[in-house]
């Protein structure tokens, strides 16, 4: 393809990334505010840092999101590997057409309808609301991005690798773990931490799933977001953004070095 | 190494039956794990909320009547079956407040819509003709907002709109306002808040399908003496087409639910069926009703759900 990068092109990029940019980088800036009014700036201060960690309601939240983020994670991976390897190597069975909608549904549903759902069921079966059903409710909805994650990476994979290990002895469940598992794992990862991030993220679920004792960071940055806007919770926000920044730039990092590890390989394997 | 990188596109199908593969049970479990799950924690739920449609609120825990027991068994059930009513629909119907908040959902939804439409594809063409060393980064550019918390992006707008906000404070630096502009809790904060969140949605489909084309096409219509704009129209437009029906209706499914945004930006004014749902709920608790609210709001999405997972499984045939 021959590639001229117009004017029109470059600007409508910058303008759009622009766009994309500013809020985020506007919300940092506020955080090392001196004054109290967000929106006026007053000389640079990592004050409202200190006043985060000895508000301690906010510390109790973040580590209940953390430890209901990574629960929901970890299963939501299994279950969402488990539902990708279904969906592309079985094209056949019954009721694959009700499975893959409830696969796919859950990545439009209307967040209000999935929370208010989950609490229905919750009461229902008399499960008391709080730790246990957010982290029930996250791994239901994240499990279907890692399945899509996972899927589209299953899609380009190429059988004749595990044909070959079966062929040469190797059970199913070793031909798996030895071939198929290293092979999709960057896309495990990657669903890995979309599920965390999702989990980390959300409002409105939880806000619906959760019970007395067990208020997420979102929940407890919207209450105070609705009595107006404060440094303290740009500060938060700041952190949260700088968690997910770091972990994505180390993920692709380590998928670059990776990919140019298995080139390596390949060029190796072709010379002799 | 030669042979495998060649058999790029094996068939699944004879695949799996040849291997034996389909005959362990590990792999029955596979399929069975993640169906029962979603079975039981997305399907009944929504059984659920149907039932629930149809009772009527009461004072007692949980807030509603009939509540199915197992143990008054076959006859206490048909009992209940016949307490169920179609009153919170009827409530629905009656009540303008519900009907103006389903327009006014679907109108916001579909006008940020195309505005995002509007936004995006300038974007994701600028990003599809861009050098290809170039482009995996672009790519990570527009992912990462979507990796922030939604909630810390809506966030950020408050302090931007506000009266004294950041943007005003800047129009009054230019000198193109002595005013403040008011765009905090109005339809117009709703619609920037709803296109900055969902623009990653949008690019992310039109990219993958601009990337695909074939742009010496654009150039035969030029050289044919195609104006610039209708070549746009002609062949550039129609080969996006699935990317912009899926970005489409990535944009507008969950902004017809939407509830963060208008909860934050919008105003008092403001009318969506997301905020409606959870005001029922949380405020009113009254379950039958917000339940209807939520059928209701699910019967409309079906077609848009149905259109997106049709795009979505004919982009995966053609990877394939």
């Amino acid at each position: 393809m021959n590639t001229t990068w117009s004017r029109f092109n470059i600007v409508s990029i910058v303008l759009g990334f622009a766009f994309l940019y500013i809020p985020i980088v506007l919300l940092i800036v506020f955080s090392f505010n001196e004054s109290r009014l967000v929106t006026v700036w007053a000389g640079f201060s990592t004050k409202w840092y200190g006043e985060l960690f000895r508000n301690q309601g906010l510390i109790d939240a973040a580590w209940v999101t953390a430890r209901v983020a990574f629960i929901s994670a970890t299963v939501a991976t299994v279950l969402g590997t488990m539902a990708a390897l279904a969906l592309t190597r079985y094209t056949r069975f019954r009721g694959r057409v009700l499975f893959s909608g409830m696969v796919f549904a859950p990545l439009v549903m209307p967040e209000v309808i999935t929370g208010l759902s989950l609490l229905l069921l919750f009461v229902a079966i008399g499960l008391d609301r709080g730790f246990l059903t957010v982290t029930l409710a996250h791994i239901t909805f994240s499990m279907c991005f890692v399945a899509v994650v996972v899927q589209s990476r299953l899609i380009s994979f190429d059988r004749s690798l595990e044909e070959a290990a079966m062929d040469l002895g190797a059970t199913p469940v070793k031909t798996f773990f030895a071939i198929t598992l290293p092979v999709i794992l960057p896309a495990i990862v990657s669903g890995w931490m979309l599920a965390f991030t999702l989990s980390l993220d959300d409002l409105v679920i939880a806000s619906f799933a959760s019970g007395p004792g067990a208020t997420t960071l979102p929940m407890k940055i919207y209450s105070q977001v609705r009595l107006g806007v404060t440094p303290e919770i740009n500060a938060a926000c700041t952190i949260l953004i700088a968690i997910v920044a770091v972990g994505v730039l180390i993920a692709s990092v380590v998928n670059k070095s990776r990919e140019v590890q298995r080139q390596r390989d390949e060029q190796a394997a072709q010379r002799h | 190494m030669v042979q495998l990188a060649t058999s790029d596109h094996p068939d699944p199908a004879p695949a799996a039956a040849a291997g034996g593969f389909g005959k362990a049970i590990g792999n029955r479990l596979v399929i069975i794990v993640p169906y029962l799950w979603l079975f039981f924690f997305f399907l009944v739920p929504f059984l659920i909320v149907f039932k629930i449609s149809l009772s009527t609120t009461a004072i007692a825990m949980p807030p509603y009547v009939p509540v199915f027991r197992l143990e008054e068994g076959l006859a206490g059930f048909l009992d209940s079956l016949g307490e169920l009513t179609l009153d919170n629909y009827l409530w629905l119907t009656e009540d303008a407040l519900y009907f103006n908040a389903y327009v006014s959902s679907i109108t916001i939804a579909a006008v940020s819509t195309l505005i995002t439409l509007a936004v995006g594809f300038p974007i994701a063409y600028g990003m599809a003709r861009a050098p290809a060393a170039l482009r995996p980064t672009l790519l990570m550019l527009v992912i990462l907002p979507f990796w922030t918390s939604f909630l810390i992006r809506v966030y950020a707008w408050i302090g931007i709109l506000k009266p004294e906000g950041l943007l005003n404070q800047f129009l009054i630096w230019l000198g193109v306002i002595d005013t403040p502009l008011l765009i905090l809790n109005t339809n117009t904060a709703i619609y920037i808040g709803i296109v900055y969140s969902y623009l990653p949605f949008m690019v992310l489909p039109l990219y993958a399908a601009l990337e695909k084309m074939d742009y010496s096409l654009v150039e035969a219509a030029q050289d044919l003496g195609c104006p610039p704009i209708s070549a746009f129209w002609k062949i550039t437009f129609p080969l996006a087409l699935p990317g912009v029906v899926a970005g489409s209706m990535l944009v507008f499914i969950p902004a017809m639910g939407e509830f963060v945004i208008p909860d934050l930006l919008g105003g008092s004014q403001t009318l969506m069926i997301g905020k409606t749902l959870w005001n029922e709920f949380f405020n009113n608790r009254d379950w039958p009703v917000s339940s209807a609210v939520a059928v209701i709001l699910l019967l409309l999405l079906v077609v848009p759900i149905m259109l997106f997972q049709q795009a979505q499984a004919r982009s995966l045939e053609k990877d394939r």
